[in-house]
């Protein structure tokens, strides 16, 4: 598709380009000025914790809200002030926004009729979309008649169908069950990978992020705190926050110190040596190590020592919650078939250095 | 049933504590027997001969054969018609605005509508002859300013009736409208935008077409009630203004003939349900709760989508224009500069008597010439005026708890029960709110001169009871559709016995609504006058009885003095209901 060849052509303009778009409402910021770009074809998720900003950031993007400053550009071409029936968007509302009184195909035909698409056209691209989406057999229907994952379904149709330059979702697998979300996940990425579409996804939920992005763009505070793949943003997280907020980390506090054997990070809990390379000289900083980075026994060169105060069994991993002089608390996660301490036994863990990673 | 023998195996307490469905039959008794039975009683009197009493079709043939009912028939349905269309045409825009503000601001504003909406129709009308009349505000003003240089006549012809009419009118449409608007998702327009269409298009053809069944309702309750009027044709309309009601009272008081007044009210009560059928077969009639109603035909569907979206194209071009001639901002303002035009009309006519109250003039005149506080001083020194006042207040405070007290524990029973008759029974509570009051009142006083209840407190009370039920009715039901009804659990669950949780747990948390459901009661029976003609007489009146007592015989500024503390008194009671009705 023409979304592909884009994509290897590096001269071309990104899909999306923000250039310090900001959102005010009198004194309250919903969105610090930021930059953003996307490719063309690229699944990028914003992922933060509620109030971060990233449905402001999506409302601006569409156009349902006014910018306050900055600029948006699509393939280049600058939609600031463009108003939001014109600007060719797709948006999949979170709950869904199926227009009641419209039949299933009604609902898909709404946007192509509203670009004066020729009829044969719109009975061809509906019938494409029905069958895109499976759902041939409820044309007819009324939302209200559908399930909640046939209402997402037909929602996606209504979106896919005119082909928007970019499509926006506002978690929109929020009011779905945890099993039925799992299969929608897949079905989203297929449609992704089908259409060569430019998606960006709201969400809170870290796990669906990770799962489906070619990237990542977190925010905290009604900022981007970082934009990264999923991978890089797991095993080097560059805020204490992103490591907090995608997966679990644990977090030592502490400052990096230029020692006589090199550069340590003195925490309450010990001195640790940090992955090489780190700076010394930050006065705040933190140490932060994966749970299944950590093992219990002592090590060559990071060990500590806590009370078991917790263990959790999760099915495919264990993990034991320790609790260290201080406020300091650590999860290590063992595979099945390690041996399980007991609660309020002492144990020694370690961790290689490189296997952490230093944060301001 | 064949549930006897499973009944005899359960526990002896189930049949002493039944479904909570038997809350609701002291309500239905009493509705029965005040509402269903009189009005028809004064239906089969219609089908019987005066002297007789032989089933006869007399009274009906009368009206054919008498040129001059069939065009009071002609009258009422067209000033109705035109009323319900003026009032929605006025209201949709000021409903639509309430409903896009945010919960919190749109408190305060919707007071701009329910203070009109409850203003006693006595004062509303009073308030029209002091603007409209020869000497009147406007004329004054316009003669003043060298507009016009003879007066106009804005007052006894149908000018006058529609003005006053659309006036009473607009917040009925507005209040009926609202909740439907505010039911309607806001992100469906949003949708509409993303997906392509113009800020026209997605208003008409979504936000419009689901608007609809709340707009038609609006009309349909206007139509009604409007069926029934005969202060406002009186008082600002001409002789070939004259509307059914005010036929009906003549034939009742004066000409004492009953069967000729049944068949009237039957010509009324006919009108009434026939509309109110066909809103049920194009919309069904839940949809005035809000609730979404069943698609019409296909066929109908697709005219109407063509319709739309005809309207669409129209108004798009149009806004175009607009934003062409007054640039994109002066559009935008259009819709607030309207509803405030609106909010306007509905709420400075009515404050004219103010003024007018202080005059020291004998007459009406305005501005006033001077100011005094002598009609106040009037009123306080007369006897009739401060027993008239004190009975009404009487005769508010005890309706306000027999009606609070059916309509809620009705509402309770229909809450608590899954019972396949609730949507009837919910329909037949607000059956007095369909049939136009003029029948109720009637029927009452045929029924109440049987039963020796007539120029009586009791009388009185009841009938408005009548009246209120349906306002406490439906106050109620909303209250406890959002109550909790695990927290009822919980308590008994902690310990609680049944009487512990109402009084300690329920009770307390119903207080706003119970409240309010008191206050909209009270206001019913102050403001009360269509009852109080047929059943209040002699010196056993009430205030609305004596205004309109006053108001035939001569105006005068001790009118304005009245309207003055009777509007001073709704508005407290109405601000209170407000305070109480959210919770803390």
């Amino acid at each position: 598709m023409a979304h592909q060849t884009e994509r290897q052509a590096t001269t071309a303009p990104p899909k999306l380009r923000l250039e310090g778009l900001s959102k005010r409402y009198g004194a309250v910021t919903a969105l610090e000025p930021s930059n953003l770009q996307v490719n063309a074809g690229e699944f990028l998720t914003l992922l933060g914790p509620s109030g971060s900003g990233k449905t402001t950031l999506l409302q601006l993007i569409s156009g349902l809200t006014e910018i306050s400053a900055g600029q948006i550009l699509i393939d280049g071409r600058d939609q600031s002030n463009t108003l939001v029936h014109q600007r060719d968007i797709g948006l999949v509302f979170q709950h869904y926004a199926l227009f009641p009184h419209l039949t299933v195909a009604e609902n898909i035909e709404f946007p192509l009729k509203m670009r004066g698409v020729t009829r044969d056209e719109i009975k061809q691209r509906l019938a494409r979309a029905l069958e895109m989406v499976h759902l041939e057999e409820l044309a007819a229907r009324f939302p209200r008649e559908l399930s909640g994952g046939q209402q997402q379904r037909v929602a996606l149709a209504r979106c896919f169908v005119y082909k928007p330059s970019i499509i926006l979702m506002d978690e929109p697998l929020g009011a779905l069950d945890k099993k039925l979300r799992d299969q929608m996940q897949i079905e989203i990425k297929r449609l992704h990978r089908e259409s060569g579409a430019t998606i960006i996804y709201v969400t809170h939920d870290q796990d669906e992020a990770l799962a489906m992005s070619d990237r990542i763009c977190l925010m905290n505070k009604a900022r981007i705190e970082q934009v990264d793949t999923p991978h890089e943003i797991y095993n080097r997280p560059k805020s204490a926050f992103a490591a907090d907020f995608i997966g679990i980390s644990n977090i030592f506090r502490g400052t990096a110190i230029d020692g006589p054997h090199g550069v340590r990070i003195t925490t309450p809990s010990g001195d640790f040596i940090p992955p090489a390379g780190t700076a010394p000289g930050m006065a705040s900083c933190a140490l932060v190590i994966r749970p299944e980075h950590i093992r219990i026994g002592a090590g060559t060169a990071n060990t500590a020592r806590g009370g078991v105060y917790e263990i959790v069994y999760a099915g495919s991993e264990t993990r034991v919650l320790v609790a260290l002089p201080g406020e300091q608390r650590v999860i290590i996660r063992l595979p099945p078939g390690n041996a399980v301490p007991q609660i309020k036994e002492t144990i020694t863990f370690s961790w290689e250095p490189d296997a952490a990673v230093v944060v301001p | 049933m064949t549930a006897g023998a499973i009944v005899a195996h359960a526990p002896a307490r189930r049949r002493l504590f039944p479904s909570s469905l038997w809350l609701v039959v002291p309500g239905i008794l009493f509705l029965l027997l005040f509402f269903v039975l009189p009005v028809m009683r004064l239906l089969t009197l219609s089908f019987q001969d005066p002297t007789t009493g032989a089933w006869s079709l007399a009274s009906y043939w009368h009206i054919v054969k008498t040129d001059v009912y069939i065009r009071v028939l002609g009258i009422t349905f067209s000033i109705s018609g035109y009323t319900a269309i003026f009032s929605v045409l006025l209201g949709y825009p000021v409903a639509y605005w309430l409903a896009r503000m945010p919960e919190r601001q749109r408190g305060p504003l919707l007071l701009l509508v329910m203070i009109p909406f409850w203003t006693s129709y006595l004062v509303k009308t009073f308030a029209w002859t002091i603007m409209l009349g020869r000497a009147g505000v406007i004329n004054t003003l316009l003669m003043s300013l060298g507009i016009i240089s003879e007066p106009l006549s804005l007052i006894h012809n149908r000018f006058g009736v529609m003005v006053g009419m659309v006036h009473s009118m607009t917040p009925l449409a507005v209040v009926t409208m609202l909740p439907v608007m505010i039911g309607i998702d806001r992100s469906l327009v949003d949708a509409a935008k993303t997906l392509g269409a113009t800020p026209a298009h997605a208003f008409w053809t979504v936000y419009f077409k689901l608007s609809l069944p709340g707009l038609t309702a609006a009309g349909l309750l206007v139509f009604i009630s409007s069926l029934g009027f005969f202060i406002v044709p009186a008082l600002l309309g001409g002789r070939l203004d004259t509307m059914l009601a005010q036929l009906i009272i003549t034939q009742v008081q004066e000409l004492l003939n009953w069967s000729f007044a049944g068949a009237l009210a039957a010509m009324m009560l006919a009108a009434a349900l026939l509309s109110c059928w066909v809103y049920d077969r194009m919309f069904g009639l839940s949809s005035i709760s809000g609730q979404s109603g069943q698609e019409s035909a296909s066929r109908l569907r697709l005219v109407a989508q063509h319709v739309l979206h005809a309207l669409a194209s129209v108004s798009a071009r149009l806004a175009d224009l607009m934003r062409a001639v007054i640039g994109g901002q002066g559009t935008a303002r259009l819709l607030p500069a309207a509803v405030w035009l609106v909010l306007g009309f509905l709420i400075l006519p009515t404050l004219v008597v103010v003024p007018v109250a202080f005059t020291s003039s004998q007459f009406l005149d305005f501005p006033p010439p001077g100011y005094s506080l002598r009609w106040f001083d009037t009123y306080f020194s007369s006897q009739l005026w401060i027993s008239a006042t004190v009975r009404s207040f009487l005769v508010a405070t005890v309706t306000a708890v027999l009606a609070t007290a059916i309509g809620g524990f009705s509402a309770l029973a229909l809450a608590r029960s899954q019972s396949r008759w609730n949507g009837l029974i919910f329909g037949f509570f607000l059956a007095p709110l369909i049939v136009p009051r003029i029948i109720i009142a009637v029927g009452l006083f045929y029924l109440f001169a049987q039963m020796g209840l007539v120029a009586t407190n009791a009388g009185l009370i009841i009938g408005h009871t009548v009246l209120a039920v349906p306002f406490t009715f439906v106050t109620m039901a909303a209250v406890l559709k959002s109550y909790d009804w695990r927290l009822d659990q919980a308590a008994a669950t902690l310990g609680a016995n049944r009487l512990s949780t109402l009084t300690q747990v329920t009770i307390p948390l119903l207080k706003g609504g119970i409240v309010a459901a008191l206050l909209f009661a009270f206001i019913t029976s102050f403001d009360e006058l269509t009852i109080a003609i047929f059943i209040s007489g002699g010196i056993t009146t009430t205030l609305p009885k004596q205004m309109w007592d006053d108001m035939i015989l001569q105006l005068n500024p001790t009118l304005a003095a009245v309207s003055v503390v009777v509007s001073v008194v709704i508005t407290a009671v109405l601000l209170a209901a407000e305070r109480f009705r959210r919770p803390a």
